[in-house]
């Protein structure tokens, strides 16, 4: 066990998928612009004047959110001002939530390291607030593109409660998975609609002190999150070893150099001024509203992962991969609903081959080539031993490229496995008799040469023959052969 | 009559007998600010061409019989913080100085749809940051009534407009008394509308929880007409109250018999001058007169009303402020800026006058870290007195009498050196927009030459009433009718 243990905190940016943007009409949906600046307006452009309007579908997906992550949703909410001054930024302060935040102190169990129980992490809090502009820099100068500026953000907070890496992407793994299965929030990382933010401290095992902490800001993948927070605890774990203190320091992660780089410091540190937002009365959330929105929640992740470990005898680690994305449960469960073969072989040819072929083709889950039926048919197939594993396997294949049924690439192709003991007697009995330089050897004790007789056979069937009935067949012959 | 100096209602007549069109009136009002605007600066933009264009419109409107409403074909102008689309609009700030704004405030839409015709923007101090137009960029605004005295302010060159018969109505903003102490100075009425009575999409902020744009013109009725185009809710302004708007018009002749006034004997204290006491007393006698039952009330947190007011717009001045920083719109002074910090300071220290910088400043410190619980919060809560202090009297009175000034103009450059005595002459009306509650400033009487105001505060929403008794007094006085010398 390691002297230090870590202590690390996440905040989570996540753009919520909205027609247009928190605080005007705006169009929201910025990665379509046909040209920077075109979905913009006097509200989102801070023209003098201009004044802020809430969003009410952002704060119904805030709530949505705010739920699953076990939050209180607070009855009265309040917008504040974050003051700043930044060319990203064109009201000079960004409306945020500050006191009064749209959900607090909820909680999120998570697999915990040994991969068999939960650990709990506490969430803070969650709230609304907009994105800023996207600067671009050339040369000397940098233009401003305000096509995002304004985009509702939900900022979800969660207590300093992850002591590993593993456990700080497993958060943040199923927090995307949440957002996803909310349907409010793409989770497309390339994109830029999830944005992490680490604190992190390191103390002494056992201690329950908090130390003075780090901010990495700005990491924009899991690869990053991970990456950096591990460097980051492994360089305050050395300080500290050293006999160094940590400062209280914002910093960035250098990528290409994979280190963290000090931003700025404490004394540098923005004083925000926050104060009520005046444009914007508070916002009343009505438990009635909450009430009515809880009904809405979808199965969670969670609580799906639970049922399948009931329902289908699955293990943990299976049923969090299959229920990590909602449309890959949704199409586990139609398949395992349309197959007569047991849920478990399911699993194991969706978690194996078929996501193979879906990432190795960059495929969608809606609207694969494969639908749930045809895979269906394919694991009965299998397991009825209509064809044995290995046509299976290229039968797939086959299905993804073409996008027909299983049965029909199995007849096209003929590809139906070949059980008839007496046709196949005949094939292994040619292939002993073709081979008695091998049979000796493995009548003496070689036994691998068995393997390359089954080889045989598979190539004279063309690879139909049943493999169990092959076994059998060729261990009758070689007895047989012993013994005369 | 020279067709300018007529009043709305009486230009509305004529109007609809087509007995005059709304090009005869606008371009004998234009043709009156060019001949009588160089004395006083009121204008910082005249607009004649659009101005004309739209009073061709206005008439065509009439002629089809066309949504034709009691605004159509009456030439206006409005406090230059107001934005109208593809009309300079300045704030009278050099960092507005050439900014043409892409879209109309709510209240200007409104106006263009009654086929009201806009003529121009009136001088004001900078950002709403002033009681005596002296903080103008550009340059001073002379009270019609004495030129050497300022006009009030902040909406100072609206109130002098209106006084000189420039335009038959204004839009003024207040947000401490910027519509009713220049209205008090300059001899017109004006009234403050409750928060959120009037959307202010569009209106440049100064303080966004006070500012409220109303009507000035030169009498209650005229308000009135333009109050029920102006008001009600609006899908950009989230905090425009989406009471429904009453008909203003409706009861405003009533009899006013049996209605309670007050007296906050707060406001009768020392400072006050003599000519303006007795005008007010000599006013309240005449409310007596009509039937109005007249006692004394007290608002005991008054004295706090000009801290609480200042703490909290430096507060919210200083963010609303923030975006002028040369990158959009307005002034740019990149040159020899090595970077965009250089941008931001060379641009708001060039675009921003001293008083501007100085709120700004005042407002980041009352917010900071360590400071904010001391000022900003203390003034948050101690505005909740000054609203309850107005909740306690209007449960024993209809409405409070008080002199909108203690005192009338003053002459300019007396007070630009001392902010403080500046401040002060504000002390009657701040405490109203903290509270949220509507007030009406009228004409009522002299001294020394120079005209008094009375205003006349309701809770929240009665404005209705407000302008009922305000109407009821001018129809028994004459003070409102009065005009400056150099215009008779």
């Amino acid at each position: 066990m390691s002297v230090y243990e870590p202590v690390i905190g996440l905040e989570i940016h996540a753009e919520l998928l909205t027609h247009s943007k928190m605080f005007c009409g705006c169009s929201a949906a910025y990665a379509q612009a046909p040209e920077p600046n075109t979905f913009i307006c006097p509200v989102c452009t801070a023209l003098p004047g201009a004044m802020p309007v809430v969003n009410e579908k952002a704060v119904e997906h805030a709530i949505l959110v705010g739920l699953a992550l076990n939050c209180t949703i607070n009855e009265m909410n309040q917008f504040a001002r974050k003051n700043y001054f930044y060319p990203d930024l064109p009201k000079g302060y960004q409306i945020s939530q500050y006191d009064l935040p749209l959900a607090s102190n909820g909680f999120l169990d998570i697999p915990d390291e040994s991969g068999g129980g939960v650990q709990r992490i506490r969430v803070r809090r969650a709230h609304l607030e907009e994105d800023t502009a996207k600067l671009s820099h050339e040369g000397d100068h940098a233009l401003v593109d305000y096509n995002r500026a304004g985009v509702p953000l939900l900022e979800i907070v969660s207590e300093p409660d992850m002591h590993s890496v593993e456990s700080v992407l497993a958060y943040a793994t199923r927090v995307r998975a949440i957002l996803r299965y909310l349907g409010v929030n793409s989770g497309d990382m390339e994109k830029g609609v999830l944005r992490f933010e680490a604190n992190v401290s390191v103390r002494p095992t056992g201690s329950s002190e908090l130390r003075t902490r780090t901010e990495i800001k700005n990491l924009n993948s899991f690869r990053a999150l991970t990456r950096a927070t591990a460097y980051e605890i492994q360089r305050q774990t050395q300080l500290y070893e050293n006999g160094g203190e940590v400062i209280q320091v914002t910093l960035g992660w250098d990528d290409l150099r994979g280190i963290t780089v000090s931003q700025r410091s404490k004394e540098e540190a923005h004083d925000y001024r926050y104060f009520p937002e005046p444009d914007l009365p508070p916002l009343e959330i009505s438990r009635t509203r909450v009430e009515e929105l809880r009904t809405r929640l979808p199965e969670l992740p969670e609580a799906k992962s639970l049922r399948f470990l009931q329902e289908f005898g699955l293990t943990v680690k299976e049923a969090a991969l299959l229920t990590s994305e909602k449309s890959l449960a949704d199409y586990f469960e139609r398949t395992v609903a349309l197959s007569k073969s047991p849920a478990k072989t399911i699993n194991n040819w969706i978690s194996g081959e078929f996501l193979r072929y879906v990432n190795d083709l960059g495929l969608d889950l809606d609207g694969l080539p494969v639908p749930p039926e045809n895979l269906a048919e394919l694991v009965d197939l299998a397991t009825g031993k209509v064809i044995n594993d290995n046509s299976a396997k290229a039968v797939l294949k086959e299905m993804f490229q073409t996008g027909q049924s299983p049965k029909q690439i199995v007849e096209a192709k003929n590809l139906a496995q070949v059980s008839d003991e007496g046709y196949l007697e005949g094939i292994v009995t040619r292939v002993l008799a073709d081979n008695p330089k091998e049979v000796a050897s493995y009548l003496a004790g070689k036994e691998t040469v068995f393997q390359w007789m089954m080889g045989q056979v598979a190539r004279l069937t063309k690879g139909k023959a049943d493999p169990q009935v092959t076994r059998q067949l060729l261990l009758q012959g070689l007895e047989k052969a012993r013994k005369s | 009559m020279d067709l300018y100096s007529l009043t709305l209602r009486e230009a509305g007549e004529l109007l609809a007998k087509k007995q005059v069109s709304s090009l005869e009136l606008t371009s004998a009002t234009l043709e009156h600010i060019h001949r009588t605007d160089a004395s006083i600066r009121a204008f910082v933009t005249v607009s004649d061409e659009t101005a004309l264009a739209q009073a061709r419109q206005a008439d065509e409107r009439r002629r089809r019989g066309e949504m034709v409403t009691p605004l159509t074909g009456i030439p206006f102008a409005v406090k230059d913080c107001i934005s109208t689309k593809g009309v300079r609009t300045t704030c009278s700030s050099r960092i507005l100085e050439n900014y043409l704004p892409p879209y109309n405030a709510t209240v200007i839409a409104r106006l263009a749809e009654a086929g009201a015709v806009l003529i121009g923007k009136h001088n004001m101090d900078e950002f709403g940051m002033g009681s005596s137009c002296e903080n103008s960029a550009f340059f001073n605004t002379h009270n019609p009534w004495d030129l050497e005295r300022v006009p009030g302010g902040s909406s100072g060159g609206s109130a002098a407009a209106v006084a000189a018969r420039m335009g038959t109505f204004a839009l003024g903003e207040d947000t401490g008394g910027s519509i009713r102490m220049p209205a008090g100075f300059c001899n017109v009425t004006g009234l403050k509308t409750t928060y959120g009575r009037v959307s202010r999409y569009g209106l440049i902020a100064l303080v966004s929880s006070f500012d409220s744009i109303g009507p000035m013109a030169q009498d209650a009725y005229d308000c009135a007409s333009v109050l029920q185009v102006i008001a009600g809710k609006d899908p950009h302004d989230a905090t425009s109250l989406s009471a429904p708007v009453p008909d203003y018009l409706k009861d405003i002749t009533q009899p006013v018999k049996g209605f309670r006034v007050g007296i906050p004997k707060e406001y009768f204290q020392a400072g006050m001058e003599a000519g303006v006491e007795s005008s007010i007393r000599e006013a309240i006698r005449k409310l007596g007169e009509l039937g109005m039952e007249i006692q004394e009330v007290s608002l005991p947190h008054t004295k706090y009303g000009l801290p609480v007011y200042y703490l909290i717009l430096f507060a919210e001045a200083s963010a609303n402020l923030a975006r002028f920083d040369g990158t959009r719109f307005g002034l740019s002074v990149s040159e020899g800026a090595e970077n965009v910090i250089d941008l931001y300071l060379q641009t708001r220290r060039e675009g921003f006058g001293a008083e501007v910088r100085r709120r700004i400043m005042l407002g980041a410190y009352v917010l900071s870290a360590g400071y904010y619980d001391a000022y900003y919060l203390k003034a948050q809560k101690v505005r909740t007195l000054l609203r309850q202090d107005f909740e306690n009297a209007f449960e024993k009175v209809d409405v409070l009498v008080a002199p909108t000034c203690p005192t009338t103009a003053f002459k300019l450059g007396e007070k630009t050196a001392d902010p403080l005595a500046m401040y002060l002459s504000d002390i009657y009306v701040v405490a109203t927009n903290p509270a949220g509650v509507p007030a009406l400033s009228v004409p009522c009487g002299f001294s020394n030459g120079m005209p008094v105001g009375m205003q006349l505060i309701g809770k929240h929403l009665s404005e209705d009433l407000l302008l009922r008794l305000g109407h009821a007094y001018q129809s028994v006085t004459d003070w409102h009718k009065m005009r400056p010398g150099m215009i008779q």
